[in-house]
C-alpha cells in the first residue's frame, strides 16, 4: 500500500509541476487542482498508513489508541481539500476574466512574439 | 488575568468577521452604510490594538494568556496567543487598515463591488495570523487573508490589474501547498502542531528523524519567504504592489511583515539555543537571502521608472534589511529590527498612498513616468465631476514634504524614525559580545548603507520629476481626508523619534522574550509543561 501511495503521489506531483510552468491558464489550473490531491494524500500520508481502523473512539468506552488511526490529519485534508476547492473556483473566475479582458488564454496575458 | 482582557484576545478576529458579515448581509449595495460599519470596525480595532499592547507591556512576562477556543486542555486544540510582538503587530495593522480605508473612502471604494467586506476578511486574516498559537490555525488565517486580498488586488479591474493578480494568485496557490506540505512533515515528526508544543518536543527529535523535520521546516519557510519576498522568490512582488490599488497596496505594506512576524515567532521559538542539533537551522539562508534581496530591492529602485514601482522595490528593501537582521539571531538586532520594521511599514504604508495623489496632476504621455498611467489602468471612470477637492497652491507644498518625509524615513535619513532604525541594527550588529565583529556584520553594515543611499537617489529622482520637472501639470483635486492619512502616517514616525526611549525599551524586551521563549511555551502550555513531552516524538 505504502508504494502505491508513494507512487501516486509522485505521479501527481509531478504532473502538477509539468502542468504549473505551462504558458496556458488552464493548463496551470489542472496543474494547481493535481498539486493539491498530491497535497492532500501526503498529509493523509504522514498520520501513518492504517487499514481497517476507525479515526473516532466509540462512544462511552475508553480506547486503546494503537486500535485507532490518527483523525487529526483527516481533519486537516478536509479543511486543505475545502481551501483548495475555494482558491481554485476563485482563480477560474479571474482566469476566465483575463480571458476576457486580453482575449488570450496565455499566462502573460499576450502571445509571445515568435 | 481578568476575564476582560482574556476575550480582548480574540476581539481583533471576532470584530472583523462579524464587521464583513454585516456587510454583506445589511449592507448590499448601500455604500455609506458600508463605509461607515467598515470606518467604525478598524477604529474599534486600532483602541483594541492599544489595549493589546499595554496589556501585554504590563504583564509581567510580555504575555497576555493563552486564548483556549473550546476550552480544551493544552496542547489540544487550538489557541490564540498574545503577547509584545503579537500585540504590537495587530495595532501596526489596524493603525495601516485606519490609514488605507479613510483614504479609500475619497474615490477608490467605488472603482469596484465588495470593496469594505473584502477589506474587514483580510484584516480578520491579518491579525488571525499574528495571534494564533497553531500552526494549521496559521494555515487557514493565511488563506483567508490570502483570498481576501486576491479580491482587493483586483479591486478596480483593468487588464493590468487582472493580469499581475492572475500570477499573485497563482504564486500564492503553490506556495500554500507547500505551507501544507511543511507543516504535515512537522506533524509526521512531532505528532504536534501546537507552536508551544513543538518548541517543547524539538529537542527530543530522535537524531535520525532530525532530517526530516529540517527538510518540513525548510519547505515552510520557503512558503514564508515567498509571501515575505526574499530574493530568489520575489519576483512577483513589484508588479502585484504596484497594479494593486493604492490603498490596498498601502495596507499590502503589512502583508510582507506577516511573514516577517512568522519567520521571527517560529525560527526563535522553534530552532532557537535549546533546540539541540538543530539550533540556528537555516540562518545563513536568512542572512544570505536577506542581503540578496536588500541588494535586488535598491537596484530595482534605481531601475524603475514608476514611483509605484519604485515603492514596491522599496518594500523589498525593507523585508531583506529584516530577514538578514533576524539571521543574525542576536537579542539586540532583533531589537533593532522590530523598530525597523514599524518605521519602515508606516513609511511604505504613507509612500504608497502619496504616489496616488501625486501622480493624479499627471498627462497621460506627459514623461518617462507615463508608464504608470499604463499600469493604473484607464478603463473604469471615476466620476470626477462630483469631486469636491479644492486645487490650492499650498496642495503641491504638503505633498511635497510627505514626499520628503517618506524618503527620509525609507533612506533612513536623520531626523525621522527610519534612520533610528537603521542606527539600532547596526550598531547593535556591530557591538558584538565577545569584541570581534563577525565578517556577516560587516558585510551587512555595507549593504544597508549602499541600500540607503540607493533609495535616496532613487526618491530624490522621482521627486525632481515629480515636483519640479513636469511643465505641463495641472495641480491635482487632492481631498482633505486623502492628505491626512499620509500625514498622520509620517507623523507616527515622527512620534516613534520623539519617543525612541520607550518605543526601543518595548523592543528590547519584545525581542527578549523571542529569544528565551521559555515564558511563552509555560505561558500557552501551562505550568509544569515545561519538560519535553516525547512520548510520540519520532515515532
Amino acid at each position: 500500500m505504502e508504494i502505491v501511495l508513494a507512487l501516486g503521489i509522485g505521479v501527481f506531483t509531478g504532473t502538477g509541476v509539468w502542468l504549473i510552468l505551462r504558458p496556458r491558464t488552464f493548463q496551470v489550473i489542472i496543474g494547481l487542482s493535481l498539486l493539491s490531491y498530491a497535497v492532500n494524500l501526503f498529509i493523509l500520508a504522514m498520520g501513518r498508513l492504517r487499514t481497517n481502523a476507525a479515526p473516532i473512539l466509540p462512544a462511552r468506552a475508553v480506547g486503546d489508541p494503537a486500535q485507532f488511526t490518527d483523525p487529526l490529519p483527516q481533519a486537516l485534508v478536509l479543511t486543505a481539500i475545502v481551501i483548495s476547492f475555494a482558491t481554485t473556483a476563485l482563480f477560474l473566475v479571474v482566469l476566465l476574466a483575463s480571458r476576457g479582458l486580453t482575449g488570450t488564454d496565455h499566462v502573460d496575458g499576450q502571445e509571445p512574439e515568435a | 488575568m481578568s476575564a476582560f482582557s482574556d476575550h480582548l484576545i480574540i476581539a481583533p478576529v471576532v470584530l472583523p468577521l462579524f464587521a464583513s458579515a454585516i456587510m454583506l448581509m445589511l449592507g448590499g449595495d448601500r455604500r455609506t452604510f458600508n463605509a461607515t460599519v467598515n470606518v467604525v470596525s478598524t477604529v474599534a480595532l486600532v483602541v483594541i490594538g492599544i489595549a493589546l499592547l499595554f496589556a501585554a507591556d504590563a504583564a509581567p512576562t510580555g504575555l497576555i494568556g493563552a486564548y483556549r477556543l473550546g476550552n480544551w486542555p493544552p496542547p489540544f486544540a487550538i489557541v490564540l496567543v498574545a503577547d509584545r510582538l503579537a500585540s504590537l503587530m495587530v495595532l501596526l495593522a489596524s493603525v495601516l487598515a485606519l490609514a488605507a480605508v479613510v483614504f479609500s473612502l475619497a474615490r477608490w471604494h467605488r472603482v469596484g463591488a465588495f470593496f469594505h467586506p473584502l477589506f474587514q476578511f483580510l484584516l480578520m486574516g491579518i491579525n488571525g495570523a499574528f495571534l494564533t498559537g497553531d500552526l494549521f490555525n496559521l494555515f487557514v488565517f493565511f488563506e483567508v487573508l490570502l483570498a481576501a486580498s486576491y479580491g482587493l488586488a483586483l479591486h478596480g479591474s483593468g487588464s493590468a490589474r487582472v493580469r499581475e493578480g492572475m500570477h499573485y494568485i497563482v504564486i500564492n496557490l503553490a506556495a500554500s501547498l507547500l505551507f501544507l506540505i511543511g507543516v504535515s512533515l512537522i506533524y509526521g515528526v512531532t505528532g504536534t502542531l501546537n507552536m508551544a508544543d513543538l518548541a517543547a518536543r524539538i529537542p527530543a527529535v530522535r537524531s535520525e528523524d532530525r532530517g526530516l523535520l529540517e527538510a518540513g521546516a525548510g519547505i515552510l519557510g520557503i512558503a514564508f519567504l515567498v509571501k515575505t519576498g526574499m530574493w530568489p522568490l520575489c519576483f512577483w512582488l513589484p508588479a502585484t504592489y504596484a497594479a494593486a490599488p493604492p490603498p490596498v497596496a498601502s495596507l499590502f505594506a503589512i502583508l510582507t511583515k506577516v511573514g516577517i512576524y512568522i519567520l521571527l515567532r517560529l525560527w526563535l521559538l522553534l530552532f532557537g539555543d535549546q533546540a539541540g542539533s538543530s539550533a540556528h537551522f537555516g540562518r545563513e539562508w536568512l542572512l544570505l537571502g536577506g542581503m540578496a534581496t536588500v541588494i535586488f530591492g535598491a537596484i530595482g529602485s534605481l531601475a524603475s521608472q514608476s514611483l509605484a514601482r519604485m515603492a514596491a522595490y522599496s518594500v523589498l528593501v525593507s523585508s531583506g534589511t529584516l530577514l538578514a537582521a533576524i539571521g543574525m539571531g542576536r537579542i539586540g538586532v532583533t531589537g533593532g529590527a522590530l523598530y525597523y520594521l514599524v518605521s519602515s511599514t508606516l513609511g511604505l504604508a504613507a509612500l504608497f498612498l502619496l504616489i496616488e495623489l501625486v501622480e493624479r496632476s499627471r498627462e497621460p504621455g506627459a514623461d518617462v513616468l507615463a508608464v504608470t498611467r499604463e499600469l493604473y489602468g484607464e478603463e473604469y471612470e471615476l466620476d470626477d465631476t462630483t469631486e469636491s477637492g479644492i486645487a490650492i497652491p499650498a496642495t503641491m507644498g504638503i505633498l511635497g514634504l510627505a514626499f520628503m518625509g517618506c524618503a527620509l524615513i525609507l533612506a533612513g535619513l536623520p531626523p525621522l524614525s527610519g534612520f533610528i532604525g537603521k542606527f539600532a541594527l547596526l550598531a547593535t550588529a556591530l557591538n558584538a559580545e565577545d569584541g570581534a565583529v563577525p565578517v556577516a556584520a560587516w558585510v551587512f553594515l555595507v549593504v544597508l548603507i549602499l541600500s540607503g543611499l540607493a533609495v535616496l537617489i532613487a526618491m530624490t529622482r522621482a521627486g525632481i520629476n515629480a515636483f519640479w520637472a513636469s511643465p505641463d501639470r495641472t495641480v491635482p483635486r487632492v481631498r482633505l481626508i486623502e492628505t491626512a492619512p499620509v500625514i498622520a502616517l509620517i507623523l507616527l514616525c515622527a512620534a516613534q523619534t520623539v519617543e525612541a526611549g520607550p518605543v526601543m525599551r518595548f523592543m528590547n524586551a519584545a525581542a527578549q522574550s523571542l529569544h528565551a521563549p521559555s515564558d511563552y511555551i509555560r505561558g500557552v502550555l501551562g505550568a509544569g509543561a515545561e519538560a519535553p513531552n516525547s512520548q510520540r516524538g519520532g515515532q
